[in-house]
């Protein structure tokens, strides 16, 4: 079999829209702010997810991305559960919820929040994209100063060419003060909806054009 | 007694993130946990952190915590019992 893979299908949410395969899917004015906005295409989506309100905003942001591409490209319904990766990179770790967290630390108001402390590692979001889904392949969160599409393209096509997955979730998520994007994309040994050479000169392509 | 169960459902709603429920959805008797609002181990500890946050009580010992959170209205009379 051929060692080229192929981005089959992606979704972006950044500056107030959500963009599934290119084409702007959903927007708000871009006063709204980020958690507001999510709330927004949440409910605009019917995503219906009862702990959704729960999570955290970089995980309710990985949870709309990763719905909004899963119902675009169904791979979880093409490929058995345990084919499925998911690897994601971000440049803030979970930097929002640890600022939070340490407000509930306080030693003149010590009542840390079980809550919230749950959420004070990156790769609680890859757990509720599985959980959500029923993925249970690899998962692996890697922490980069900026989206790594060299780094990104090679690890993503050694999983697949090494058989340690079929197909993958992968992508960015990043939510920190202003800076909050996600782009996530499913990555197969086949062309699908999308048909774009998995390299790391389209995937810079393609994330520079989101 | 209305006045702490509707203070408990407010307290409740925006401790555990319970966004989409309105106090009016709430039935001060049903099961906390399970079918009832379906509240998790998480939800437990974070329920156990609000009654020392919010009314200074500190459950001693932890095998009180079913009965103590089986619905609010149990959890308003354990608060009632307790509060200094």
């Amino acid at each position: 079999m051929s060692d080229q893979n192929y981005i089959t299908s992606f979704c972006s949410i950044k500056s107030s829209k959500v963009c599934i395969n290119s084409h702007i899917d959903y927007s708000e004015s871009s006063q709204v702010s980020s958690i507001d906005f999510l709330k927004s295409a949440y409910k605009h989506y019917q995503l219906a997810y009862p702990k959704f309100y729960k999570m955290d905003s970089l995980c309710k942001l990985a949870l709309i991305t990763s719905d909004l591409l899963l119902k675009t490209n169904k791979i979880t319904e093409n490929y058995n559960k345990e084919e499925i990766a998911i690897v994601i990179a971000n440049s803030v770790s979970s930097l929002e919820t640890d600022v939070e967290y340490q407000t509930t630390i306080d030693k003149n108001n010590y009542f840390p929040s079980p809550t919230v402390f749950v959420y004070t590692l990156p790769n609680i979001l890859l757990g509720e994209i599985a959980i959500r889904n029923g993925i249970k392949g690899e998962n692996t969160f890697f922490v980069f100063d900026k989206f790594d599409a060299g780094f990104m393209s090679s690890y993503i096509n050694s999983l697949l060419n090494n058989s340690r997955a079929k197909c993958c979730i992968t992508g960015w998520v990043d939510f920190y003060e202003n800076k909050v994007e996600s782009f996530l994309y499913t990555v197969e040994k086949q062309p699908g909806i999308m048909n774009i050479e998995h390299t790391s000169e389209q995937l810079t392509k393609l994330y520079t054009n989101q | 007694m209305d006045a702490l169960i509707d203070k408990l459902k407010g307290e409740i709603i925006e401790q555990l993130n319970l966004e989409d429920l309105k106090k009016e959805d709430i039935d001060a008797n049903a099961p906390l946990f399970g079918e009832g609002l379906g509240l998790d181990s998480i939800d437990a500890l974070e329920l156990i952190v609000l009654l020392e946050k919010n009314y200074g009580i500190k459950i001693q010992d932890p095998k009180d915590a079913k009965a103590i959170f089986t619905s609010i209205q149990t959890m308003a009379d354990y608060i009632k019992a307790n509060q200094k």
